[in-house]
């Protein structure tokens, strides 16, 4: 049984890409097989947080026209076993997606055995996000605890809820749960975000996780290793407890309260 | 390559609830006119200054057509966007025509003479089988529509809209925007739980954020209409 599992947000730039490659990193080191697909057509950017991107051949567009077979286009990662990257053109646009042409791609993902395919959405409402949600089974809204941040999550709920082809078909909203990115702890006590109570209470909907702003993220990015296998950095524990309970597992949220410094801590620095 | 033929449609109706200011002129003296309006513009918010406006007359039976010329030059010059006329017995679509504006009924609203208002109890059952029951959230973006009344069991978004003909009841925090008796029932009312909203209003008659009274934010209230005024009120 496939689950396809759309990472998406409305709001750019708040970690939509970096979780869908740590949520599918995490999930086949568990040993699921999975597939993260980039449907950013024309802002390509999972084949970097990959670290993949100077063994990209073909892209989403060229498999969903037939230029190349899904074999072809797919990218095995070298790191983890069972671990697929499905990239997005750079060159074309995201009206070269057709709903026909994804369906077929997650067929063919699908007869390949895959276990989980996490569609990691462009920001917006428009096309691409429609399309990177439509065929869905579950979503993952990455949310930063800003009030911008957070009215867009809300839309792209409330969209959620009438998009997909389960909304369309009548089987109902298809589950959605809240991961809460770039996270201050400091900032919050100061008045200055955002709470992780203040944004449950606005979306009320189940908290996936909350993933501290770290400094790991950005040399994650840098290094094209998603932060997940980064297991020693704050944000790649967060990120392995939110896979954790995506597969259903009771664990406590972390990394919710400020460090307290004490006179050591504040002598040496230390974090 | 083949290349299909068909033709894009480039129109679509669609049938939306708009809010529009009503002008209510009492006296049609441009002098008057223009020392007031530019004094209540001078105050108003931008979006107020902006929005669309319907003039209406509480005279109408004698007002006369150079003067009404006048008034309208008057609050065209002070930049008020005018977009159309109330239309009654005494003013028809010609007459705003002439004057380059749109003709409106305002029934329904102040047309309906006070004294004839039917008692609110005599209303309720013809509502009763229209009554919307909605227990999911209410999302940004989502618009929710009642012939009767509206029940909300679930928080309503920033930028969701609820409207009824009706009561509308949410019985969770409202942050949205919560229209009641958007047909002109003056006596609908709004019951929350938690009111933090845009925007509330019953029978045109509204209040934003900013103007909600400061004892009833965030706390449950009810909300009626008594004349042209809301009436806020501890839902105990």
């Amino acid at each position: 049984m496939t689950k396809i599992v759309v990472v998406t947000s409305g709001k750019g730039g708040v970690g939509k890409t970096t979780t869908s490659a740590a949520l599918a990193t995490g999930l086949a080191q568990r040993g699921h097989k999975t597939t993260v697909i980039d449907f950013d057509v024309g802002l390509r950017n999972l084949d970097l947080i990959m670290g993949c991107e100077r063994r990209v051949v073909y892209d989403l567009v060229n498999v969903i026209n037939g230029d190349a077979n899904l074999k072809q286009g797919l990218i095995k990662d070298k790191r983890v076993e069972d671990l697929f990257i499905l990239p997005a053109s750079q060159t074309r646009d995201k009206d070269a997606l057709t709903l026909e042409g994804v369906e077929k791609v997650l067929e063919g993902l699908k007869d390949m055995g895959m276990e989980y395919i996490i569609c990691d959405s462009p920001a917006g409402i428009e096309k691409g996000a429609l399309t990177a949600a439509y065929f869905a089974d579950e979503a993952v809204v990455v949310t930063n605890p800003e009030v911008s941040s957070v009215r867009d999550s809300d839309r792209i709920l409330g969209i959620l809820s009438s998009k997909t082809r389960k909304a369309e078909r009548g089987e109902g909203d298809i589950p959605a749960s809240l991961l809460l990115t770039r996270y201050s702890p400091e900032r919050v006590e100061r008045g200055e975000m955002l709470s992780v109570e203040d944004v449950k209470d606005i979306l009320a909907i189940d908290l996936l996780g909350v993933i501290p702003e770290s400094q790991a993220v950005l040399n994650a990015s840098n290094s094209g290793a998603p932060v997940i296998l980064d297991s020693e950095s704050d944000a790649g524990k967060a990120y392995e407890d939110a896979v954790a309970r995506f597969l259903g597992e009771q664990r406590p949220h972390r990394f919710l309260t400020a460090n307290k410094k004490g006179l050591f801590g504040r002598l040496f620095g230390a974090q | 390559m083949t290349v299909a033929f068909e033709e894009k449609a480039v129109l679509e109706f669609k049938g939306r609830m708009l809010m529009m200011t009503v002008l209510l002129l009492k006296d049609l003296d441009p002098n008057t006119l223009h020392r007031q309006v530019s004094q209540r513009l001078e105050d108003a918010a931008q979006w107020l200054r902006d929005a669309p406006v319907v003039v209406d007359l509480a005279q109408p039976e004698g007002a006369d057509q150079v003067a009404l010329m006048a008034a309208v030059d008057t609050l065209r010059g002070l930049g008020v966007n005018l977009v159309a006329l109330a239309r009654n017995e005494h003013l028809d679509s010609d007459t705003a025509a002439m004057l380059g504006l749109g003709s409106i009924s305002l029934a329904g609203g102040r047309d309906v003479p006070r004294s004839a208002e039917p008692a609110p109890q005599a209303e309720q059952p013809a509502d009763a089988g229209h009554t919307l029951v909605i227990d999911q959230p209410v999302r940004s973006g989502q618009q929710i529509y009642s012939r009767g009344d509206l029940i909300v069991l679930a928080p309503v978004s920033t930028g969701a809209e609820l409207l009824a003909e009706g009561h509308i009841h949410v019985y969770n925090t409202l942050r949205g925007r919560a229209l009641a008796g958007v047909r002109g029932d003056q006596s609908a009312r709004i019951f929350c739980q938690k009111l933090d909203a845009e925007l509330v209003s019953i029978a045109g008659i509204y209040r934003v954020a900013e103007d909600l009274p400061e004892q009833h934010r965030k706390q449950a209230v009810h909300i009626t209409l008594d004349g042209d005024a809301m009436r806020f009120a501890d839902l105990k």
